[in-house]
């Protein structure tokens, strides 16, 4: 923008130009911003309280599964103050075992992990990264916030309507939840649909966001193949976003219309419900929902671990001071990612009678996506040879999102084979595996980030004493919760029993034992949290301060700028001259060449 | 530091910020309306056999007014075209010619939206009865001695509402069956056949709104989503044509491209339609 149009245009939209002159109101500074920084906070903050609510949600089914109808312990009172009959003397009961299990699943994945992978990390530090003053759109950035905030209050407002909230799962398959809660239109699948409408819209407006960012603004130099790999793999995340939430958003509106108009786009003919036949025409089909589900509900499984694998490999190459090995199969590597997660989708319904041609085509594609993802995994590896690495606390989180994203992974193998999946498909094989992948391994990664860019955004180091803490306990009580579960998937535990399978399985069987273990080891997790609570409160003011702007000498641009950053980021046009990842240098002085030093 | 490309295009993509944003915008639009179409083919491919009335759940044919249907798509087709004109005027530097191509555009906007709610009320007020006997038929409702109308659901009768409102009989016109060929009917009132069927007798009654069949649930769905983009784009353009242009005299070159990427989306709101016409009016 040349600087005549720029002050032309001063008064008309003049968000910029207004903060060099005075400084902003609270409700203009940390409500309303258009600073890409601070709605990477926002959306920061609020991940991570509807993560601990989650979690919550979590720990109160943890408890019931391993003392079925027993009444819970402290939350237990608070349930009932708060929900009512549907709580009574504190037990929760099969009805409200499915209604957290769907707030449990809906809030982690869309209102926890996505907005804090792709909301703050990609808003934070993308932009700094390119070398760019701001999002392309800053206006449309704070309205995805809002939106998406909107969205988790909707969501979490509907355990207050009558009969509660949603509760056929995170996955919502029809007809069960059309037929739930029939004939009352005010329902909480309804406010989740309404809720997910919200969240997807705002998704859309960040995704575009991000690709118009990524692909305009990038600095002078910065060329594709120097972009660090961290937004690589926030670009890839971009594109499904925008492409796979859509069709996500158009089931939402059919089953809205289910509910609310009583169609029957999901609902089949002859459908009997209690005794009765259902009131409606029928002729509609429960697989098209399953169907656009998945179409989304795949690809926002990379949606999860891409950012993540970012943060990671930033973190790994800048730990053990050496460039990144095999940068260019990694960005190759997400790109066959991106693609080819729109086309295993169906793996998730070999169970459904789709037809054996259909299962084939999706088995081979399934097992074609495992191979980019050893790729980038085995490339992260091999980072680590020969390195004088660095156990700092994000190191640690990155190492190890390592091993455990590899046996998410691997254990996904036998559900990706139809033969062996009719046998572990709906166990808690599945769960463990899925858990593996996102809890030890994606928010490993996010823990990872937190700890790494914490000094650029307030200038000061977390505590590294209570970091440690916090990653031991925590590597410990995610294996001790996830991989019992494997045990019980394999002796045949189904995922959706409320009583933790003892009407199903004899009283002392290894399976009912393990739930038991599986609930202290929870209870220890939330108390491994608890150190990085204070630690991320206190740190703020009483964390040891930064030396530098780039405390732990890194080379990407991120770090070239003012901490923490102004208004617009860098203080001069930052110009690129080399890769994201020189550590190390032959002949180099000091041993990393930050990539707008001048050759 | 200010934001690059806000107004000029990048060198190395040729385009500036909001364009890239917008083609981004379409892509995500074009999954969420190829969602829908991807329903429309489901539902229709694993409907029964037969056509709908004669079976209950069969795809109903030529329910839709094929002459409106097409001068719908004219109307369209001539605002995408005014649409360029009023783009291209801004180029020339003629203000006027500007604002007289978006009012016609806009008038073609609203105009389709009547059209479209003259379509819709038609609907709304025709019915679907079918009696105990097998016999069906299509065609107006009478209760009472008074056509139902439409102006909200509320006025939709159906057997339920019958029974509970303790109607006795009604009368119905029956619309004339049509020939074997599934052909049209040559226009003839005389045709039309009244029947004043006892509410006892009757198996079914519902007007062809979105719950009665999966045909209207789909056709509703997504003829409203569109028209929901028609209005919302007429909104946008509207905004520009009158208060948004004093963007001109201050920057011209911004407000030009903001017409363009208003353009962009109007012309995919009237693609859609282009896709929408022959999949649902004529196949």
């Amino acid at each position: 923008m040349s600087t005549a149009t720029s002050t032309q245009h001063a008064p008309a939209h003049g968000h910029d130009t207004a903060h060099h002159h005075h400084e902003p109101g609270f409700w203009q500074k940390y409500v309303f911003s258009t600073d890409h920084k601070m709605i990477g906070i926002q959306y920061g903050l609020s991940a991570l309280v509807f993560l601990l609510f989650g979690f919550l949600l979590m720990l109160c089914m943890r408890f019931q599964l391993a003392n079925p109808g027993q009444p819970i312990p402290v939350l237990g009172k608070l349930l009932e103050a708060i929900l009512g009959e549907s709580a009574k003397g504190g037990i929760l009961g099969p009805d409200l075992y499915n209604s957290f299990g769907a707030m449990h699943g809906t809030i982690m994945v869309f209102l926890g992990v996505v907005p804090l992978a792709f909301g703050a990390f990609g808003n934070y530090v993308t932009p700094l990264q390119i070398g760019a003053p701001d999002m392309a759109f800053p206006r449309l950035n704070m309205a995805s916030y809002h939106v998406f905030f909107w969205g988790g209050v909707l969501m979490l407002g509907s355990f207050f309507v009558p009969g509660g909230s949603a509760k056929s799962g995170w996955t919502s398959y029809s007809p069960l939840a059309t037929v739930a809660e029939f004939g009352k239109p005010f329902n909480g699948q309804t406010l989740w649909l309404l809720g997910m409408v919200l969240l997807i819209s705002s998704s859309l407006l960040g995704a575009v966001n991000f690709i118009t960012t990524i692909i305009q603004l990038r600095a002078k130099g910065m060329s594709w193949m120097r972009l660090p790999f961290f937004v690589w793999a926030q670009f890839v995340t971009g594109f499904l976003l925008l492409l796979a939430f859509p069709p996500l958003e158009a089931a939402g509106v059919l089953q809205l219309m289910d509910n609310l108009l009583h169609t029957s786009f999901f609902l089949p003919s002859g459908l009997v419900v209690s005794g009765q036949t259902l009131p409606v025409s029928g002729g509609g089909s429960p697989l098209l929902w399953q169907h656009l589900f998945w179409f989304l509900g795949h690809p926002e499984v990379y949606v999860l671990i891409l950012p993540a694998m970012g943060i990671v490999a930033e973190i790994i190459a800048n730990n053990t001071r050496k460039p990144l090995w095999g940068y260019k199969s990694m960005v190759y590597s997400v790109m066959s990612i991106g693609f080819l997660s729109f086309i295993v989708w169906a793996h998730h319904m070999y169970l459904t009678g789709m037809g054996t041609k259909v299962s084939t085509f999706f088995q081979t594609t399934t097992m074609m996506i495992s191979i980019p993802s050893v790729i980038i995994l085995t490339a992260l590896f091999i980072s680590l040879w020969g390195g004088s690495i660095r156990f700092n606390t994000p190191m640690l989180f990155a190492v190890s999102f390592l091993p455990m994203f590899g046996i998410g992974g691997l254990t996904g193998l036998p559900l990706g084979f139809n033969a062996s999946d009719i046998f572990l498909h709906d166990s808690y094989y599945v769960i463990g595996h899925f858990h593996y992948v996102v809890a030890p391994g994606t928010i490993f990664g996010l823990f990872a980030g937190i700890y790494y860019w914490f000094p650029k955004m307030t200038g000061r180091k977390m505590n590294e004493v209570l970091g440690q803490i916090h990653f031991w306990l925590s590597l410990v009580g995610m294996n001790l919760i996830f991989a019992p579960m494997f045990i019980q998937g394999l002796r045949g535990m189904s995922r959706r029993m409320s009583d933790g399978g003892s009407a199903y399985f004899g009283a002392d069987d290894i399976a009912i034992h393990l739930n038991k273990d599986i609930t202290y080891s929870a209870l220890l997790l939330a108390a491994a949290q608890l150190p990085f609570i204070i630690n991320l409160f206190i740190s703020i003011k009483g964390g040891r301060k930064v030396d530098s702007d780039n405390p732990w000498g890194a080379t990407t641009l991120d770090w070239s700028t003012p901490t923490p950053p102004p208004h617009g980021n860098f203080t001069t046009e930052p110009v690129v001259y080399r890769g994201p990842y020189e550590y190390s240098a032959p002949g180099a002085v000091g041993d990393f060449i930050a990539q707008d030093r001048k050759p | 530091m200010e934001i690059p490309y806000t107004i000029k295009p990048r060198p190395d993509t040729g385009l500036y910020n909001a364009k890239v944003g917008i083609w981004l915008f379409l892509a995500s639009e074009i999954m969420l309306f190829g969602a829908l179409f991807s329903s429309y083919i489901l539902l229709r491919v694993q409907a029964p056999a037969g056509d709908w009335p004669d079976v209950r759940l069969g795809w109903p044919h030529g329910l839709l007014n094929i002459p409106i249907g097409t001068f719908n798509t004219a109307v369209l087709i001539t605002s995408s075209i005014t649409v360029v004109m009023a783009w291209a005027s801004l180029k020339m530097n003629k203000l006027a010619a500007f604002r007289r191509y978006m009012v016609i555009t806009l008038v073609c906007a609203f105009g389709f939206l009547g059209v479209k709610s003259y379509e819709y009320n038609e609907k709304f007020t025709h019915y679907e009865l079918r009696l105990k006997s097998g016999e069906t038929y299509t065609g107006h409702l009478s209760v009472n001695g008074v056509h139902p109308g439409f102006w909200s659901f509320k006025d939709i009768w159906n057997l339920d509402r019958l029974t509970t409102e303790k109607v006795a009989e009604v009368e119905f016109i029956a619309d004339p069956k049509k020939e074997a060929h599934g052909e049209k009917h040559a226009e003839g009132a005389h045709e039309h056949v009244t029947l004043k069927p006892k509410v006892a007798d009757i198996a079914h009654l519902d007007a062809f709104i979105p719950r009665n069949h999966p045909f209207f649930a789909i056709y509703f769905t997504i003829t409203a989503l569109h028209g929901l983009h028609v209005f919302g784009g007429a909104m946008v353009l509207g905004y520009f044509a009158f208060p948004g242009s004093r963007m001109f005299k201050t920057n011209p070159e911004q407000f030009t491209n903001r017409i363009e990427v208003a353009g962009l989306f109007w012309h995919f709101v009237d693609l859609v339609w282009i896709f929408l016409f022959p999949v649902v009016y004529l196949l």
